[in-house]
């Protein structure tokens, strides 16, 4: 057990080191691909983090996402940029306990579209407040920030946030949100906590994702609403985490890898056919990986070895 | 877990790891691997713009049918002329789909600058994402002609980023330059004082609200009304059946596209009729005669173009000609003459170097289908700024640097609802 | 004052209903959480629009091919796509995530359809743009007929599902699929048929509503999202909850951009939907979760 951990662990640190070492040996393209890999390897598992166990589905990535964004907008040229992500993931994670406070009794579809109109209730009063109180919707960020910063950052953050995820899973409470997954009675009979574990799961899976949006804003220099409450970020951070598997701790990094990776390929090859390509192949998906790519790969290693041991 | 059960997750990651290294070179690869240096066959140029998601559809209107006609125009012509390699070549279109994404189009651009080696990059279309893409283009030295981008921070981008080009001025020139028009027609007794303002919650519609009431109160209008409404309002009856009450002879809405057709809609079935209709983005649009009908005739709206101009009357014909629709009568033709610009500034440099053709694109004076253009402080300052439709066309009425081609009519026509 | 806020509000609300009445058919019976649901309506109003402007068929007649084109289509795609997914799932909670993913997909692929044959651009053409005077409020006809539609398939659906035998087993299978083969209700059948009839009143919503509203190929997720707004407000597969969800956000809307501020409508529209949820979580008139 505790070997096995150990050398998970030293392999974890080559393949971080190696990740690390990247941006000196790759371009300003591959290191700008690699960005946007990694903000959805954090997105994903941060969402998977909460919505993998208790599987409920939110699409209120991206109004945490933007409102780090806007954090860094707004506070940007007042402190001191570690102060600033520390304020950005602090508004992410206040929001979120206030808005679990109110979810606790939804469940289901509710649960979903709840989250979306979550996202565009945010949307529409920061615009709101742009227009009629500072006058100004957008922003600029002008930071001394680099792209490789960037990605540092970005792995840092995604280093973290699988590093609470395992954690996570091994714990009390993440027992705790699988049995909710399971069952809600069985689980409010065996004495955990239920909306306590729940809200404190989404905090922090909300508190990443508002890091994430942070952390990338200088990239753009300007923002606005529509650049960073995109809700193309929150469908495509559900759908690499649910076809990894949600519910697995590498699950969202499989799934967002190489669904990027055919996003960029499709949209610089076939320009325009893009969408059609696209949808046909998330149909194919369904259809081909129904539990997630991770779980296929299992499944497809456990018959193989079968066939070994049967020759 | 023991360590036999370690191999296995081991083994299948280093497999999943290899297969996701494969399919990250697949990505990576160049979309064409066009041998340059040696033997130059083309000129590269490449642009990443939105053809899906929310912006595809002002992108579609505006920037793509203008880079696509100028491609054919130019390729039809034999191509640029390279003095320095003693060459004609033709362009060759490297296109991405930015999918209405900062990130996406960031990311593109330093794709199209690194490795696709492209020698030039056109920009994206719309304020907010030439401004977000602004440091990109300049951390790789390509000159950004942002011709659909509308922001009073012109200079200080321009400043900041000495190969950026504004080409569309900024909310504070065409607000200004309609209180100007509305005041004459006050003084002259046309119009009464007073005045209704909406805008849309937006860049655009804030720039100019911010720029236009204080303009209006200094020339001693009256603002009766004024709001914003959020983007991706469809229902403007509550607006126009307030407003209608109130008895301002012009009605100014700084809006954007679909609120600018339903706009119209809306005040004609509600029959307001204002002396003075001006409408923000959309108005120009070769689509909005369709929508508004025989009520077209009269409506104001941002922007216009010389309706004595042989060369835009030609531009409009080879557009329509080419790209199966007209063009829209403001960024259009703008949109159009940036890329004059650029191919006459890389001829008379001779070649593709891009520092050498910033500067003749700053310095240098142009022959364009706007006419005679030379930028000031990186900034096309000779713009149409308040347009008029007339007779089925959306004429120029006011201009930054010359006197309006055509004078407004006002009171415009009543508007007729259908039978 | 008052009055023609009010009237406008109900107006404006008959849209909002039009458009949700099929996502809840398709939501609450074939349990199908259709993404692809506004392009839909897109694809119906680009029908209208190429047999109105092309071939002067009008879109009241238009919708009689349109229709049953939709009801064919979602039939088709039921039967095709979305059976298989259905018949596979041990679990709603499997079919919620497995619907999503597919017409995810699917809302791409009619989008990228409607992109290579129209183009990026904006469609409009004007139909019925008449005023007409309702108790002195000046009001635009095909908005009336929205409402009027609204009124009357809603009131139809509801009489057909509470006094046919079809509608029984629809709403059974409303209520509790598991139960339903129980009492000899072919489940498979009457969730393609509910499917294939919320398409069917998609492509009503969409024809009626491109008489006045400006569209365009990827306009589809705006309609999508304001009709799943409507549907949970008014409790999944109520056909009557979504009637009056739908009227009364077109209500709130109108009253807050005539005495709160226009700036606020949309943020009001949301804060009304979570307050519904947050105090009463399956909806107006949906039922307890059991």
């Amino acid at each position: 057990m505790t070997r096995a951990l150990w050398l998970a662990l030293v392999i974890a640190a080559v393949a971080v080191a190696v990740l690390a070492y990247m941006p000196s040996q790759l371009g300003p393209y591959p290191l700008g691909l690699m960005i946007g890999i990694m903000s959805y390897v954090v997105l994903a598992t941060a969402w998977a983090m909460f919505s993998g166990p208790t599987r409920y589905i939110s699409l209120a990535t991206v109004a945490f996402f933007g409102l780090g964004a806007y954090t860094v907008a707004v506070l940007g040229d007042y402190l001191p940029y570690p102060l600033v992500l520390a304020c950005a993931g602090l508004v992410g994670l206040v929001v979120a306990l206030i808005v679990g406070v109110f979810t606790l009794r939804l469940a289901g579809v509710y649960f979903v579209v709840f989250t979306f109109g979550l996202t565009e209730l945010i949307r529409q009063v920061v615009t709101w407040y742009e227009v009629n109180v500072t006058r100004t919707l957008g922003r600029y960020i002008f930071l001394d920030i680099t792209t490789e910063q960037i990605y540092w950052q970005l792995l840092g953050l995604a280093v973290i946030t699988i590093g609470i995820a395992f954690w996570v899973r091994r714990s009390r409470i993440g027992l705790a949100l699988r049995v909710i997954g399971d069952d809600e009675v069985v689980a409010a009979h065996s004495g955990i906590n239920i909306p306590a574990t729940k809200i404190a799961l989404f905090g922090v899976s909300s508190m990443i994702m508002a890091l994430a949006g942070a952390i990338q804003s200088p990239r753009w220099t300007y923002i606005e609403p529509s650049i960073v409450f995109n809700p193309t970020i929150s469908f495509l951070t559900v759908i690499m985490a649910l076809l990894g598997g949600a519910n697995r701790l590498w699950g969202p990094l499989l799934g967002a890898v190489p669904l990027f990776l055919l996003f960029e390929w499709l949209s610089a090859h076939f320009p325009n056919h893009y969408s059609i390509i696209l949808g046909l192949l998330f149909i194919a998906i369904v259809f081909a990986l129904p539990n997630g790519v991770l779980a296929f790969g299992e499944g497809l290693w456990q018959r193989l070895r079968r066939r070994e041991a049967h020759s | 877990m023991s360590t036999s059960g370690l191999k296995a997750p081991m083994k299948r990651r280093a497999l999943i790891g290899a297969s996701a290294l494969t399919a990250m070179a697949l990505a990576l690869a160049p979309v064409s691997a066009g041998a340059q240096d040696g033997e130059r066959d083309s000129i590269r140029i490449g642009y990443a713009v939105p053809l899906t998601g929310p912006n595809a559809t002002g992108a579609g209107i505006t920037t793509i049918p203008n880079y696509k006609l100028w491609v054919h125009d130019v390729n039809a012509d034999g191509g640029i002329e390279l003095s320095a390699l003693g060459k004609t070549l033709p362009v060759e279109v490297i296109e991405y789909d930015d999918r209405s994404s900062t990130e996406e189009a960031v990311r593109a651009i330093e794709r199209l600058a690194t490795q696709d080696n492209v020698d030039f990059i056109l920009p994206t279309w719309g304020t907010g994402p030439n401004l977000a893409t602004g440091p990109t283009f300049d951390r790789f030295g390509y000159p950004q002609l942002a011709a659909t981008a509308v922001t009073d921070l012109a200079g200080e981008m321009a400043n900041r980023w000495d190969k950026s080009f504004w080409m569309l001025g900024g909310g504070y020139d065409y607000a200004v330059a309609l209180v100007d028009l509305l005041s004459e027609q006050r003084d002259a007794g046309t119009i009464n004082n007073k005045v209704a303002v909406i805008s849309v919650a937006d860049g655009f519609g804030i720039d100019l609200s911010k720029a236009a009431l204080p303009a209006f109160e200094a020339a001693g209008f009256e603002v009766v009304y004024e709001q914003s409404y959020p983007l991706g309002t469809s229902d403007f009856a509550p607006i126009i059946n307030e407003v209608s009450g109130l008895g301002a002879d012009t009605f100014v809405a700084f809006s954007y596209p679909p609120g600018t057709f339903a706009l119209t809609q809306q005040s004609v079935v509600s029959g307001f009729n204002p002396k003075v209709f001006y409408l923000g983005v959309g108005t120009a649009f070769p689509v909005y005669p369709n929508i508004a009908g025989e009520n077209v005739e009269g409506v104001m709206g941002i922007g216009g173009v010389d309706p004595d101009s042989e060369a835009i009357k030609d531009y409009f014909e080879r557009h329509t000609e080419v790209t199966g629709n007209p063009p829209d009568s403001w960024a259009s033709a703008v949109t159009y003459a940036s890329l004059q610009m650029l191919q006459q500034a890389i001829e008379r440099v001779g070649d593709v170097d891009r520092d050498a053709v910033a500067k003749e694109l700053s310095t240098g004076t142009f022959d364009t289908i706007l006419g005679e253009v030379k930028l000031v402080d990186n900034q096309l300052r000779s713009l149409w700024t308040v347009g008029q439709w007339q007779d089925g066309q959306f004429v120029g009425l006011a201009h930054t640097e010359r006197e309006g081609a055509r004078d407004p009519i006002i009171p415009k026509p009543e508007f007729k609802p259908a039978e | 004052m008052l009055l023609s806020a009010l009237l406008t509000g109900l107006v404006l609300g008959g849209t909002y209903a039009l458009i949700a009445m099929g996502l809840t058919l398709q939501y609450g019976v074939a349990r199908i959480m259709n993404l692809a649901y506004g392009d839909f309506m897109i694809a119906a109003a680009f029908g209208a629009f190429v047999l109105f402007t092309s071939l002067g068929i009008n879109p009241l007649l238009g919708m009689i091919a349109v229709i049953p084109a939709g009801f064919a289509l979602s039939y088709a795609i039921y039967g095709v796509m979305l059976q298989p997914l259905a018949r596979r799932a041990k679990h709603s909670g499997r079919l919620e995530v497995d619907s999503i993913l597919a017409t995810f997909g699917l809302l791409f692929v009619i989008q990228g359809v409607a992109l290579v044959i129209f183009g990026a651009n904006f469609v409009s053409y004007s139909y019925l743009a008449i005023p007409i005077n309702i108790l002195g409020t000046t009001l635009a006809a095909n908005r009336v007929l929205a409402l009027v539609l609204a009124l009357a398939l809603g009131a139809g659906l509801y009489y057909a599902l509470t006094h046919t035998r079809w509608g029984t087993a629809i709403r059974a299978v409303a209520v509790s699929p598991q139960a339903a083969p129980l009492v000899g209700i072919d489940v498979d059948r009457v969730s393609r048929f509910a499917f294939a009839l919320g398409g069917a009143l998609a492509a009503s919503g969409g024809v009626v509503v491109s008489m006045y509203l400006t569209f365009s190929a990827t306009a589809g997720v705006v309609f999508t999202m304001k009709a799943l707004v409507v549907v949970i407000m008014g409790g999944v597969g109520n056909l009557l909850g979504a009637l009056a969800a739908g009227l009364i956000l077109g209500i709130v809307e109108t009253l807050v951009a005539t005495y709160i501020d226009t700036g606020l409508t949309l943020a009001a529209t949301y804060l009304i939907f979570l307050a519904i949820l947050v105090f009463r979580p399956s909806g107006l008139f949906g039922r307890r979760p059991s």
